[in-house]
């Protein structure tokens, strides 16, 4: 017996003392008919082979660890964007206990979001009774000002007509016919979370402007994208186009909703882009997206009242950064600030100072297509080489795109895209052609531990570090964040590798 | 009716007001208060729930994948449809396991067949079967598959049951189950169970033969512990010590082995009553086997445990249950007196689901704490009955609480703490209150056992008597 309560031994520990790890062996040797030791062995290292990747590229059908999730996931992220707004799901009611947990978790936030609760009827005689209660339930208790409706999978193959059943619940008296009930259809079979985001965002673009007539003014709307960042990011963003005198509305505005305080009231609804404002956006000259490959459709909407459009892939860096900012001075027609060429400096400066632990280091990572195209940019920018870029979500413009970013730069030399790959496939490369460091989400770990690959962790989701979400990425300050962030992994790992003593620990330099 | 009642059954009809006349008459048989003497909670349980009032309850799925067949290592559990379900579900139950991740053990992988349109539209079965000759290949020293239906699978009319039969035999008769367990299905993750419980029954039990096993007259089996935190070792090292031979976890670090084996112990100890009473009652009937609930969770159930277990034994288990529990007296002593002078009198509200509704309560006492409401996410009427003799008079209890619901008892109790899941967690922490999740153990555990005991403890302390919670209200 180990236990203490004196000094309490948590799992960690526990099952490390004798008598449990006896008990393991026993266990396993007794009753649970394992393979050979020898067997196990043998397969451990035939994974870590050129023949085993070759297999595994080969998959046609099973997918292993994928880094990406469904198109609800990213509908409800954006619903919370705006005020008081209650993302509601058409379909099984297991999905939005998922989405909640998924998004709480990476958040550590509440996520609220309701369900029409389908089940074997409604399979057979279709949704729309639960459409009628549960908005109407929804409206009572929630009182939300807008009800964003999106559907799952199961809504979505037995072909129930979102238009159609919000007509009739208003008809009946569960919301007020003028009530806003913007939806989406957001079949889990097609995309992923990306494009939930983007069909969810024209959903309410829709809402708000379908039929009306524009008439220009120098607004300019802001579209983030699904971004784990998304607390860091938009309040950044806001930041620096404040400081520019921009005249800028944030559409889907998640930075106040996914960073509520605790102070003894527990807000279901905070911040969020206002529904007045949504009217209003019709008119704005244009519509920006930060990530290009979550908002094509949205995009085009816009487009279609006469809007410009511009698309960035989630700008990360000195350059990307500096695109943004000309592109939207440029819009707007105002000069960007001394101060943000003071932090444009500034980053410049740090780079400096730290290029040389960058340079040439090799660097593997996964994520949406616009994260990555903004990361391998930042880390050429950095010396460094993207060498292997996977995005499950992407696609082969995506790739196109990636090689087109490698050839601009002599960094890019011998880098790959990997489109519609998993993780599964990430081991095999991260095997066979090894790299220093591995940027990419939670689920990085088991390819850290598998791999001896260290994990960077920067994306979507991050469930096992905290508060990262509230410091942004993008902007030259976010760029000054996420290169703080590689260095110390970089120097974490230069410590760990020299300081064994009197064998390495001549290198254990107290100055780096 | 004592004033406590009244009280309690005011803040209940208070809080129905919110809703429209037909959703408060479907609501207020969910909700009540616990009378002494009354055979159960009064609440009806296992029924729909009403659309748009955010539920806590998951899918048949969760309750298939993520409960009963997700913790069995060495087999592969394809999630069959889209990708989303796999992927929230993906590692997050912490049903721990020793093995090596992707080679010989798989729990905490995603394996999905990422359904596209063209596989609603054309069907999925010919994909399925791809991914079986792939799983194979990739991954030879898989002991089994399970096919986990989401829902389109039932939609589409795929036929998965075919598709397995005909890839074990193929494959010299590798136990491949296919499971209905589509999110649609029943109200909760409930009938996942059921569905899961019976692919076992019908797949494994009727179908396969495992190594032989010599048997012992003091064979047990461990039924519905999923080892979250390592829970299930904390208690089998107990079983062990009184001289039992485990044969078999269900299904937390559990193997397909010991799945099979299972028929031949002499004695099923259950612990999720709700997840997996149905393997056990059918062990009953067709290989005479009894059951016997425990309940492993605080010092005072975990000792009238280990003596309702010892009693389906001869003298020499009797005697060895007493010596464990003298054996562990002086932990559980000192664990006592270490926390309790901190925790004494303190009220607890949870919601929570399989048995911990009311299983944790015992642990709550042996630290002098008093719950003072408890309601299930998918009990049924069974669950609440044994519920009474567990809660105290005048205990509110509410079914299927909706997220509302549950923030307006919270609001007028004012407990101590609040107990339940991840997505309750920051609502009631946003609000002011102490919170641990009861899913996850909030990360830590175990909390079975006399082992697992010392941590809840000193979890339960550092949740309540948080300086955090003193900072709360500004001074200004």
């Amino acid at each position: 017996m180990s236990q203490n309560p004196k000094h309490v031994l948590d799992h960690f520990n526990l099952f490390r003392e004798p008598e449990y790890v006896e008990m393991f062996e026993n266990k396993k040797k007794n009753f649970e008919n394992p393979h050979p030791q020898e067997k196990v062995a043998e397969i451990i290292e035939w994974t870590k082979t050129e023949e085993y990747r070759e297999l595994n590229f080969k998959r046609e059908a099973l997918t292993v660890n994928p880094a990406k999730a469904c198109q609800p996931l990213g509908a409800v992220f954006l619903a919370l964007g705006f005020e008081e707004t209650l993302p509601f799901v058409h379909g099984s009611q297991g999905c939005v206990a998922y989405y909640r947990s998924h998004l709480s978790r990476h958040f550590k936030e509440p996520t609220s979001c309701v369900s029409s609760s389908m089940t074997e009827d409604a399979a057979v005689f279709g949704g729309l009774n639960n459409m009628i209660d549960g908005l109407a339930n929804a409206y009572a208790m929630y009182k939300p000002k807008m009800i964003a409706v999106s559907t799952t999978c199961m809504a979505e193959v037995i072909g129930d007509d979102l238009n159609a059943f919000i007509k009739n619940a208003k008809e009946k008296g569960s919301v007020p016919q003028e009530y806003d009930v913007p939806f989406a259809h957001t079949p889990a079979f097609v995309g992923s979370h990306i494009t939930g985001y983007d069909n969810a965002l024209k959903g309410i673009l829709e809402h708000f402007w379908a039929g009306k007539e524009r008439s220009e003014t120098d607004l300019i709307n802001i579209v983030m994208g699904f971004d784990g960042y998304s607390v860091g990011n938009i309040r950044e963003v806001k930041r620096i186009l404040s400081e520019m005198g921009v005249n800028f509305l944030l559409v889907g505005d998640t930075s106040d909703v996914f960073d509520t305080p605790t102070d003894g009231t527990f807000r279901m609804y905070m911040g969020g882009t206002r529904l007045s404002d949504m009217v209003e956006a019709i008119n704005a000259k244009a519509t920006v997206s930060f990530q290009e490959y979550n908002t094509p459709k949205s995009l085009e909407y816009a487009a279609s009242f006469g809007q410009k459009t511009l698309a960035f892939q989630y700008p990360i860096g000195i350059r990307a950064t500096d695109r943004w900012l000309m592109a939207i001075s440029e819009l707007s027609g105002k000069a960007i600030p001394e101060s943000l060429k003071l932090e444009r400096g500034r980053l410049v400066d740090a780079v400096a100072d730290s290029t040389s632990h960058l340079h040439g280091k090799k660097f593997a990572l996964y994520g949406d297509p616009d994260q990555m195209l903004g990361l391998s940019e930042f880390l050429m920018e950095l010396g460094a080489e993207p060498v292997h870029v996977l995005a499950t979500n992407g696609g082969k413009e995506w790739e196109e795109r990636m090689n087109a970013l490698f050839a601009s730069s002599p960094y890019g030399t011998g880098c790959h895209a990997w489109p519609g790959r998993d993780l599964w496939h990430m081991r095999s490369l991260l095997f066979t052609e090894p790299v220093d460091f591995l940027i990419g989400n939670t689920y990085g770990k088991y390819l850290e531990r598998d791999t001896g690959t260290p994990l960077i962790r920067i994306g979507f989701p991050i469930f096992d570090r905290h508060h990262h979400h509230r410091y942004p990425t993008v902007g030259y300050q976010g760029a000054m964040n996420v290169l703080v962030k590689i260095l110390d992994k970089v120097f974490d790992e230069m410590d760990k590798n020299t300081n064994v003593p009197s064998k390495t620990d001549y290198s254990y330099d107290i100055i780096r | 009716m004592s004033q406590n009642i009244e009280e309690a059954k005011k803040i209940i009809a208070e809080v129905l007001e919110v809703y429209p006349e037909k959703t408060r008459k479907k609501r207020e048989k969910h909700l009540n208060v616990f009378e002494e003497g009354k055979p159960d909670c009064g609440v009806k349980s296992n029924i729909k729930t009403v659309p748009g009032v955010m539920t806590i309850r998951g899918c048949a799925y969760a309750g298939s994948k993520g409960v009963v067949w997700g913790p069995i290592k060495d087999m592969i559990h394809i999630s069959h449809g889209p990708v989303g379900c796999g992927q929230y579900s993906w590692a997050a139950r912490r049903n721990y396991y020793i093995g090596t991740t992707g080679v010989d053990s798989f729990v905490t992988m995603q394996f999905t067949s990422d359904f596209q349109e063209k596989d609603i539209v054309f069907g999925g079965d010919k994909k399925l079967e791809k991914i079986m000759d792939e799983i194979q290949e990739l991954f030879p020293l898989n002991k089994g598959i399970t096919v986990q239906s989401e829902c389109p699978i039932g939609l589409i009319g795929d036929d998965i049951e075919a598709v397995s039969k005909k890839k074990s035999k193929e494959y010299d008769g590798k136990t491949i189950v296919p499971v209905r367990c589509e999110g649609f299905r029943g109200v909760s993750q409930s009938l996942g169970h059921h569905i899961a419980n019976d692919t076992i029954r019908d797949w494994v039990f009727d179908k396969k033969k495992g190594a032989e096993i010599e048997t012992t007259p003091y064979d047990v089996a461990i039924i519905g512990d999923y080892n979250i935190g390592g829970d299930a070792w904390s208690s089998r090292i107990l079983l062990e010590e009184m001289g039992l031979r485990v044969v078999a976890q269900w299904s937390g670090d559990g193997s397909i082995e010991e799945l099979i084996n299972t028929p031949k112990v002499k004695l099923n100890i259950l612990h999720c009553y709700r997840s997996m009473n149905y393997i056990s009652r059918h062990m009953e009937e067709k290989y005479g086997i009894p059951w016997v609930e425990y309940n492993f969770f605080g010092p005072t159930k975990i000792a009238e445990s280990l003596r309702k277990i010892a009693a389906f034994f001869d003298d020499k288990i009797r005697e060895n249950a007493e010596k464990v529990i003298a054996k562990y007296e002086a932990l559980t002593k000192a664990t006592v007196e270490k926390y309790r002078p901190r925790l004494e009198g303190k009220t607890v509200m949870l919601f929570v689901g399989g048995l911990r509704p009311r299983h944790v309560i015992g642990a709550y006492e042996d630290l002098g704490m008093n719950v003072i409401g408890t309601g299930y996410e998918f009990g049924h009427n069974d669950d609440y009955q044994r519920t009474t003799h567990y809660v105290k008079d005048g205990t509110i209890i509410y079914d299927d609480v909706t997220g509302y619901e549950f923030e307006k008892f919270v609001e007028a109790l004012k407990p101590d703490l609040v107990a339940s899941g991840i997505k309750e967690k920051y609502v009631f922490q946003k609000m002011g209150y102490p919170f641990r999740q009861m899913h996850s153990w909030d990360y830590s555990g175990p909390y079975h056992g006399y082992d697992g005991f010392s941590i809840f403890a000193r979890d339960m302390d550092m949740a309540i008597n948080n300086p955090v919670w003193q900072m709360a209200k500004a001074p200004f």
